[in-house]
């Protein structure tokens, strides 16, 4: 019996097993043998992955489709590079900040947990009410909260620079902190899905009613699981701040949130599988036609500068895939090493083909 | 500071959005689906005044008529190909699919056209005012509100009188049971788009004419404008829509005189708190449907 429980065990978890084995290995090979671009394609590879997994923590789980999370990834980014930027250097990149802004400052790490903190924070604060809304109200009034942030970002002149470049934000996010990141929210994410909270926000996406007949506080499982989205989201927003170092609120915009979506969707919303195998799709599709882009630009083969293709052709996969396999590669689908699961888990792997309907 | 001038701006500006609101709501009405692509509808009728204008010398009328056939065809072509394949799977895919195709169509512009503003050739009669009771009025406002007055009764009429508008509000409250009456799902769907397209089409005409250029981003706004307009006015019904451009065009004039100087910057946080505040206390908005029913695939 305790054997058996044990090999249940192994075969639960294997999922984090394979998937951090599969991103140490990348990250492993790209630092070895990968030129400087390669690292800094692997780099943001693993940060995208983060806030995919911050949405899928969300959406996947709640089934609701979820727009703000690069809002909040946005917000982490802006916190955390005011608080790692050292006085002189914000003096100069947004020149009208706050006094009491101006002289905090701290190392990278803390930077991060103050950024992701108050993602979280303005999760709590401005969440709960949408929590209630379904389907087409949901969708569009966490579009709303989207624009709301990003027009708070763009017009904050104090803390962000307004539309102007924050520049002069210090390198620390290198391939190994990425990657370090990326595995401990791979592990987070896993856990709640798993946990009692995952489990009562999945039974009440695979049937609202029969859910709160159960108990369930939907509203509450949600509301719980968005803050936790959004302080994922926040986390890989410094991450990227401190990748990236100089940005404008635009990076956390509709074009990103297509980039997050596609990547989310490609893999499967429903397994945080579906997010790294997505994340990982998209990120190679995308480099590859980017390269082609670029080659055509800087040979001239066109007359033309081509820009915009990676969308174009990005955007057609994403509807490809939307029409033959709605539920993405995986399908909800966790990678693992034992088919047989647990009964538990045999139960809910059965029901993960809602977005079938 | 509220002139007869102010007034008629805000009521031509209302207008504008209650035509901008309309086209999203049919297809709305109908699929239960929110069209992202609906602001690239406007993009292409943009870009088809920009194209035909310049490279022809046909007069202005054929033009703009051809501009609104363009978005036709293409809010068409978009419902046939993408959005037909996915509609029966689940909502968020559809959602997902008609951000896909905005997207798509955004950055094809920027591929194939170019990423700068294009400016387009307008008529005369878009630069010039009239005087009326002492007020200096841009003679686009007056043409603005002429032409939704005549595009509502037109519509009004349309889905009042005839079999195919009847079949279309049929559809709007109980598409299951307008199926199992004999009405075809798939035409009644794309002449809804169709008709989403010529709104959209006419819309370009006016949303051109403030700047008289074109961008490919240039649908971003009327699209978050519709949305606005829809839910503060009720996304279930069409008179909703109306209602709803008209009292997001007056009160976006307002908040633009009433808020102070170094708050108008926020002006567009401010309407989507309102939009926030206003699902939160009446989710089916102004106006409520008759129907809400489940979506039907």
């Amino acid at each position: 019996m305790k054997k058996n429980n044990f090999l249940a065990g192994i075969s639960t978890y294997s999922t984090i097993i394979i998937l951090s084995v599969l991103m140490l290995i990348i990250a492993t090979l790209t630092d070895l043998f990968g030129g400087s671009l390669l690292v800094r394609i692997v780099t943001a590879l693993f940060v995208n992955l983060i806030v995919v997994m911050g949405m899928q923590v969300f959406m996947g789980n709640s089934g609701i489709l979820a727009w703000a999370h690069v809002g909040f990834m946005g917000i982490g980014a802006y916190v955390s590079s005011i608080c790692s930027m050292s006085p002189e250097i914000k003096e100069m990149a947004v020149p009208q900040i706050y006094p009491f802004l101006l002289n905090i400052q701290f190392s990278f790490i803390p930077s991060l947990l103050v950024g992701t903190l108050v993602a979280i924070v303005i999760a709590a604060i401005i969440s709960y009410p949408l929590m209630r809304l379904s389907d087409t109200t949901a969708a569009i009034s966490s579009f709303a909260l989207l624009i709301i942030i990003n027009s708070i970002l763009v017009h904050w002149d104090r803390v962000t620079n307004g539309p102007r470049t924050l520049f002069g934000v210090e390198e620390f996010t290198t391939i190994w902190t990425a990657v370090a990141g990326a595995i401990l929210i791979l592990v987070f994410a896993y856990l709640f899905k798993e946990s009692s909270l995952g489990l009562r926000l999945r039974a009440s996406r695979d049937d609202f009613y029969a859910a709160s007949a159960m108990g369930i506080n939907i509203t509450r499982v949600r509301y719980f699981s968005f803050i936790v989205g959004a302080g994922i989201a926040g986390f890989g927003g410094g991450l990227f701040a401190h990748y990236i170092t100089s940005f404008t609120p635009t990076a956390f915009y509709l074009a990103e949130t297509f980039n997050i979506l596609a990547m989310l969707v490609v893999g499967g919303t429903m397994s945080v599988s579906g997010a790294v195998v997505g994340t990982f799709l998209v990120t190679a599709t995308k480099e590859g036609i980017r390269a082609v882009e670029n080659f055509i630009n800087l040979n001239n083969l066109l007359s033309f500068d081509v820009v915009g293709l990676t969308e174009v052709l990005l955007a057609t996969a994403l509807i490809v895939v939307l029409i033959f396999r709605p539920q993405g590669i995986l399908g909800g689908r966790e990678l693992r090493f034992s088919k047989k699961t647990t009964g538990k888990n045999r139960l809910l792997n059965s029901s993960e083909s809602s977005l079938e309907e | 500071m509220i002139t007869l001038d102010f007034i008629i701006n805000a009521i031509s500006l209302g207008s504008l959005y209650a035509l901008i609101s309309l086209g999203l709501v049919i297809i709305y009405g109908i699929l239960k689906m929110v069209n992202f692509a609906y602001g690239e509808l406007i993009m292409i009728g943009g870009y088809f005044l920009y194209i035909v204008g310049l490279n022809t010398q046909i007069p202005w009328f054929f033009v703009a008529v051809a501009a609104i056939l363009a978005a036709m065809l293409v809010s068409f072509t978009t419902e046939l190909v993408a959005f037909r394949q996915v509609r029966e799977k689940s909502l968020t895919a559809l959602l997902i699919t008609s951000f896909a195709v905005s997207t798509l169509l955004q950055n094809a512009a920027l591929l194939i056209i170019s990423p700068r503003a294009k400016a387009v050739p307008l008529p005369a009669i878009f630069s010039t005012s009239v005087s009326l009771l002492g007020a200096n009025i841009p003679m686009r406002n007056v043409l603005t509100i002429v032409t939704t007055i005549i595009l509502l009764i037109g519509l009004s009429l349309l889905l009042k009188h005839t079999l195919l508008g009847i079949a279309l509000r049929a559809a709007a409250d109980n598409f299951k049971m307008t199926r199992m009456l004999g009405v075809p799902a798939n035409l009644v769907i794309s002449i809804a788009f169709i008709l989403s397209g010529a709104i959209a089409g006419v819309v370009s005409l006016f949303w051109v004419g403030r700047t008289a250029s074109v961008t490919p981003s240039i649908g971003q706004a009327p699209l978050l404008i519709a949305f606005i307009a829809t839910v503060v006015g009720g996304i279930n019904s069409l008179e909703g829509a109306v209602v709803g451009g008209f009292v997001y065009g007056l009160l976006f004039s307002f908040i633009g005189v009433l808020l102070p100087q170094s708050m108008l910057d926020y002006r567009e946080a401010f309407m989507f708190l309102i939009v926030i505040l206003i699902l939160l206390w009446r989710p089916q908005g102004l106006i409520k449907g008759r129907f809400a029913q489940e979506r039907v695939g």
